[in-house]
């Protein structure tokens, strides 16, 4: 199907035989076979790969501006917000970048979920993905630090205080964390070094990511894989055309929040310089930790030996964690919800699991929201140890089309019968 | 993988059996002293880079500082920064006394007696800092809330302290902990 282009302009052949470049992207990028029938969900690593371009371009220009240090760090931001040319606009898409790259990456997540792209052959793709979404809630975090306001200091305060939670080790390496005794001067520096340094270590593996997609080619929504060229399209210009489309909307949304909401997604005490001597009477992380943060709080309790607060954060960890065993919890042959009755729907059971996760996580931890937040928390356990595995076995999916072409032209013109799919 | 195979080869051609097989021995141990040498070579060149993001030197001779206590008044609180954390010092009142030591056998989650968090029972110093996540009590002032018992009360997570500054109730592990300190004379300490 793909073949060697040959390069009429002299320049482009020569360096293409010296280090194939044009090849590869000709190979991966304008021939590459994608299954026809990928609908809009599809858009979405695209779009999280130019949300992240466009972070590490906004920020490498903010970075011209901003002082790391604690007597200077939030009149700088300031500074970037009233007197910087455009200091405004280049700093709310940096802010607001922040939370459309987790809408993004969330939404891509539960695409994954829903349509089971995390099943064989894609394990490794998946796991990659799981590293990416711990690699950009490591940069977030580090990123929201650096404005040096209430929710900045007492957020790294109460993140890197988690650490205390390990037996023995817990304290020394909380020090060490810090630079000091306490979140300091030494803390905003090494932050802003490594909030500068994740990006990179985050292309890194993003690439990764994307050369384990481009070995076992797109899932799609029938979960079937490709049986022969009717099944595909070449990647340029069908599927250019439709990330084009897709992100024409997503622009529209990020220009709303920028231009109209820019402070939508934040907290206004952040607009407080830090005091290290005044804790603000409500701490909450940004909206796309607070699932997590609810799960953390949800346990009030101590079992057996493990004093609350260790439970606490190893849940929390466990619940990224598991994740990364998800393609080997799931049972099931078929591949997409689309054709598991019951599963579809306990899927939607789980995204709205998360969304009470978010909202108990948001409020302060009291009357029935522990309760709630508790629940909320063995539900998603439950899903993923128990759900996942049982209902997989026990559950009779519909029964598959042929091929992609079957499914989607009702087998008409279906050219090569190639037989069922083995269920 | 293509000098191994060469390697086996050559040796098979020219050798005995037996000398190939201490040849392999011996390869295999060049090749893991080689690469414990490297080991701890890397380690030792690592470890300078790790130990650099521990508190610097000027930061540790921060580490005491003297407080004059003659301006604090019976049921006064003051806060002081040592090593960028708080440290609350409290003149108790007699009330307060005899209610942290009546609590003294209550069911405390950290047992300690007040009279061994305190050196002279009028005077509570401890870190104002909350044992469970890091946030800073309520309670030093006379208009914040103290809790269910009188003491501090953290709002980020609900921790409540008592007059002894021990945690009553809430998700916090352990009492607020004492720093080191020494009264200098009837009216200053200090704090390290």
């Amino acid at each position: 199907m793909s073949s060697a282009p040959q390069w009429k302009n002299p320049v482009i052949r020569w360096v293409d035989e010296r280090l194939p470049v044009f090849t590869y992207i000709d190979h991966e990028y304008n021939q590459f076979p994608v299954p026809k029938n990928l609908n809009y969900f599809w858009n979405f690593g695209a779009l999280a790969m130019i949300v992240l371009v466009t972070m590490v371009v906004t920020g490498i220009v903010l970075a011209m501006q901003y002082t790391p240090h604690v007597d200077y760090a939030f009149g700088s931001v300031e500074r970037i917000m009233r007197d910087v040319n455009y200091g405004w606009l280049i700093r709310y898409i940096h802010m607001n970048g922040g939370s459309m790259f987790f809408i993004i990456v969330y939404i891509h997540i539960f695409r994954g979920l829903y349509y089971g792209s995390y099943k064989s052959p894609r394990e490794l793709l998946w796991m990659l993905g799981v590293v990416i979404l711990l690699l950009m809630m490591a940069t977030a975090f580090l990123g929201y630090v650096l404005p040096w306001g209430q929710m900045s200091f007492w957020g790294a305060t109460v993140i890197t205080n988690l650490f205390s939670a390990l037996p023995i080790i817990g304290e020394p390496i909380v020090t060490w964390l810090w630079g000091g005794f306490a979140v300091d001067n030494a803390t905003l520096n090494r932050f802003f070094s490594l909030h500068y340094l994740m990006p990179f270590v985050l292309f890194a593996v993003v690439g990764l990511h994307v050369v384990a997609l481009h070995v076992t080619g797109s899932n799609n929504p029938t979960g079937i894989e490709i049986k022969g060229p009717q099944d595909s399209v070449p990647f340029n210009p069908y599927f250019t055309a439709k990330d084009s489309v897709g992100l024409g909307v997503f622009l529209i949304f990020f220009a709303y929040f920028v231009f109209f909401a820019p402070n939508f997604f934040g907290e206004v005490d952040n607009y407080i310089e830090a005091n290290p001597m005044q804790t603000p009477p409500h701490i909450v992380p940004e909206w796309y930790f607070l699932p997590f943060y609810a799960m953390l709080r949800a346990i009030t309790f101590d079992v057996f030996f493990i004093p609350a607060k260790l439970l606490g954060v190893m849940v929390m960890g466990a619940s990224i964690m598991i994740l990364f065993i998800v393609p080997w919890l799931d049972t099931s042959k078929v591949r997409s919800a689309r054709y598991r009755p019951v599963y579809k729907w306990l899927f939607w059971v789980l995204v709205i699991d998360c969304f009470v996760l978010g909202y108990v996580g948001a409020k302060p931890p009291e009357g029935v929201l522990v309760l709630m937040g508790q629940l909320g928390t063995a539900y998603y356990f439950l899903h993923f140890l128990v759900i996942m595995p049982i209902v997989g076995k026990l559950e009779t999916p519909l029964p598959l089309p042929a091929s992609i072409s079957e499914a989607v032209s009702g087998g008409s013109a279906n050219s090569s019968p190639s037989g069922m799919e083995k269920p | 993988m293509v000098n191994e195979i060469e390697g086996v080869g050559m040796s098979e051609a020219t050798q005995s059996p037996e000398s190939t097989e201490d040849d392999v021995g011996r390869r295999d141990f060049l090749v893991l002293a080689t690469a414990a040498v490297g080991a701890v070579g890397a380690a030792s060149f690592v470890w300078p880079l790790v130990d650099s993001m521990n508190p610097s030197a000027e930061v540790l001779a921060l580490s005491k500082i003297e407080v004059d206590l003659g301006p604090i008044e019976e049921g006064q609180s003051i806060t002081v920064v040592w090593q960028g954390k708080p440290v609350f010092i409290r003149r108790r009142t007699k009330v307060e006394i005899s209610a942290a030591v009546k609590d003294d056998g209550a069911d405390l989650r950290q047992k300690e007696k007040d009279a061994d968090r305190t050196q002279k029972p009028e005077w509570l110093v401890m870190i104002g800092i909350c044992t469970h996540l890091g946030c800073i009590p309520l309670g030093q002032k006379a208009v914040e809330t103290k809790g269910e018992y009188g003491g501090w009360f953290c709002p980020c997570h609900g921790s409540h302290y008592d007059t002894s500054g021990r945690i009553r109730k809430g998700p916090a592990p352990l009492n607020l902990e004492v720093p080191k300190y020494k009264f200098l004379d009837d009216k200053s300490i200090r704090i390290g």
